[in-house]
């Protein structure tokens, strides 16, 4: 197997009394794209603050292709914020040539899709764009690392799916990708998991694994409205999909006992990464 | 009771906002506006509340005193606390005695803000805010809720929480049209719009979305045409205009169709271009 491009031992990181990293270990090797998952305040954006070097790690160790965090390591590795880190006042073009000159005078072409926004300003071509030039910016010197942090929110499914060719290039080329989303889809796209819940890491590996042996019971009636109020007043962990009520993470003694005579059709199933996400959310 | 817009158009001085598009809002249903930025998801909510003029067609809506709306990343008073929010609102929309007594407990407790009512609104965790925001549009119990991107950057445990008051709402017969970027979402509504650059490009339920695409996608292991193909994990998706062989769907999910249905759309612009 490849070297790890990037290893996190046992990270620790605490403010105060607060732990919002605790004991965390990940590794990205070459050519792997990585999705780390978790709730708001799971700990992912600082994770990834002290992966990037910008925030000293509390206790364990982070490293870099084989080293610390430096203005080295950062040379060989591109970043997509959650803000995208872009000037709103430059056009596309000098948005890329800025970057391009950060990384020691690398030329950055504006893609394909953008040529005709050349000499608009960032600020004034919508969100989607935004999210073209920013990932642009982060490949233009061939990283061989890329941190993305859900960098695909507000965009088009085309754009989106334009984005996630993007990506799999990269690491089809040798990249290591370590990428957060909040969306299952995207999570579907990456080679391994981490799920992340309060500081510590709950589960990893395939979506399989993520999911464990979580269920959910989908609960087919003419009466949705109804069965939902049933099922949400007795607790029951409830999800619209459509004309469908599922109920996840319960048994059907509990769904038929929350339905009472309201008729339905039960059909057991593997949750969904969502769902299951969810439920391990609510146990912690 | 049903309310909607039918064969609309909004100009926004020499840009077409929107073209012939046509939507309805059933009581009692969750219908999803799915597109990207700039696809017209928020002209289309706000046309709804006569905030922006139609340029052609029609706008069948109530007053908007009986409107519910909830504008993206913006529905609550940051430097006001959440029980500031809530009685800003309740005066705004003239909801007052035992009727606000009532309903402040309801969602204080629907939103798990009970304990958190001195709390800054501007310093709640963007689901609380979300969660909030949606409680304040509902308050006076609109029979029309218009939603803007309610979820865009909530995570997905407090996603299924704002989920869960949004399915509660339809089941007590609110109509609901809803903005979304992400289509694993939308398959949660019972119609779906997908609107690009304005236009309607695919409307119906989850279902008869899938078979409304022209052509279907197909699946494999390796890149076909490189403008029509795309990735999703190990696999490839390619979408091609003929239809599928018999007892093949014309795609698996709402993603495939969307992305498939945009990539038609394109194909068909460049042929009308090269015609001149």
């Amino acid at each position: 197997m490849a070297d790890a491009l990037l290893s996190a031992e046992s990270v620790t990181r605490r403010f105060g009394d607060f732990v919002a990293v605790d004991s965390v270990s990940l590794e990205v090797r070459a050519g792997e794209i990585v999705g780390l998952l978790g709730a708001n305040g799971a700990g992912k954006t600082t994770l990834i603050r002290m992966i990037l070097g910008l925030l000293p790690v509390s206790e364990g160790t982070v490293s870099l292709f084989g080293a610390p965090p430096s203005r080295a390591t950062r040379a060989r590795l591109g970043y997509v914020s959650q803000g995208l880190g872009l000037w709103n006042d430059l056009t596309v073009e000098e948005n890329l040539a800025f970057v391009g000159s950060a990384y020691g005078g690398v030329p950055i072409s504006v893609p394909d899709a953008l040529a005709g926004l050349s000499s608009r300003l960032v600020g004034g071509i919508g969100l989607g764009r935004q999210r073209q030039v920013a990932f642009a910016a982060a490949l233009g010197h061939s990283p061989e690392l890329l941190v993305l942090d859900e960098p695909t929110s507000g965009v088009d499914p085309l754009s989106r799916a334009r984005l996630w060719d993007a990506i799999h290039e990269a690491a089809d080329s040798g990249a290591g990708v370590l990428v957060t989303t909040h969306y299952m889809q995207e999570a579907q796209q990456c080679d391994r998991l981490v799920l992340m819940s309060q500081g510590r890491e709950v589960a990893s590996g395939g979506e399989a694994d993520i999911v464990g042996d979580t269920r959910t019971i989908a609960v087919r009636t003419d009466h949705w409205a109804v069965a939902f109020e049933a099922l949400d007043a007795a607790g029951v962990m409830t999800m619209l999909a459509g004309t469908h009520v599922r109920a996840v993470d319960a048994t059907e003694a509990q769904v038929r006992a929350a339905l009472g005579d309201i008729p339905a059709q039960l059909e057991s199933a593997s949750a969904t990464l969502e769902e299951a996400m969810v439920a391990r959310e609510r146990i912690a | 009771m049903t309310w909607g817009v039918s064969h609309l158009s909004v100009r926004y001085g020499d840009v077409a906002a929107l073209t012939d598009v046509s939507l309805e809002v059933v009581a009692g249903e969750v219908v999803a506006l799915v597109g990207g930025d700039g696809a017209g998801k928020t002209t289309l909510l706000r046309s709804m509340t006569r905030t922006v003029g139609a340029h052609a067609g029609e706008v069948n809506a109530p007053g908007v005193a009986q409107i519910g709306f909830m504008p993206t990343q913006a529905g609550v008073w940051r430097e006001l606390t959440v029980d500031e929010n809530i009685s800003f609102v309740a005066a705004a929309q003239g909801v007052a005695g035992a009727d606000l007594t009532q309903r402040r407990a309801e969602l204080l407790e629907a939103t798990g803000l009970t304990e958190a009512t001195d709390r800054l609104a501007g310093a709640l965790s963007g689901g609380m805010r979300q969660k909030l925001a949606f409680s304040l549009a509902m308050l006076h119990r609109p029979p029309l809720l218009l939603l803007d991107e309610p979820s865009t950057g909530v995570d997905p445990v407090s996603r299924v929480e704002l989920w869960r008051m949004i399915a509660k709402a339809a089941a007590d017969g609110a109509a609901i049209a809803m903005a979304t970027t992400y289509l694993d979402e939308a398959d949660r509504a019972s119609q779906v719009v997908v609107l690009d650059s304005g236009e309607v490009l695919l409307a119906g339920t989850p279902a008869e979305v899938l078979e409304a695409i022209p052509g279907h996608v197909r699946v494999s292991a390796s890149r076909g045409d490189a403008a029509r193909s795309w990735r999703r994990g190990h696999q490839y998706r390619e979408w091609v205009a003929e239809d599928p062989p018999a007892g093949v769907a014309r795609a698996a999910d709402l993603e495939d169709a969307v992305v498939a249905a945009a990539l038609a759309k394109e194909a068909a612009l460049t042929t009308e271009a090269a015609r001149g």
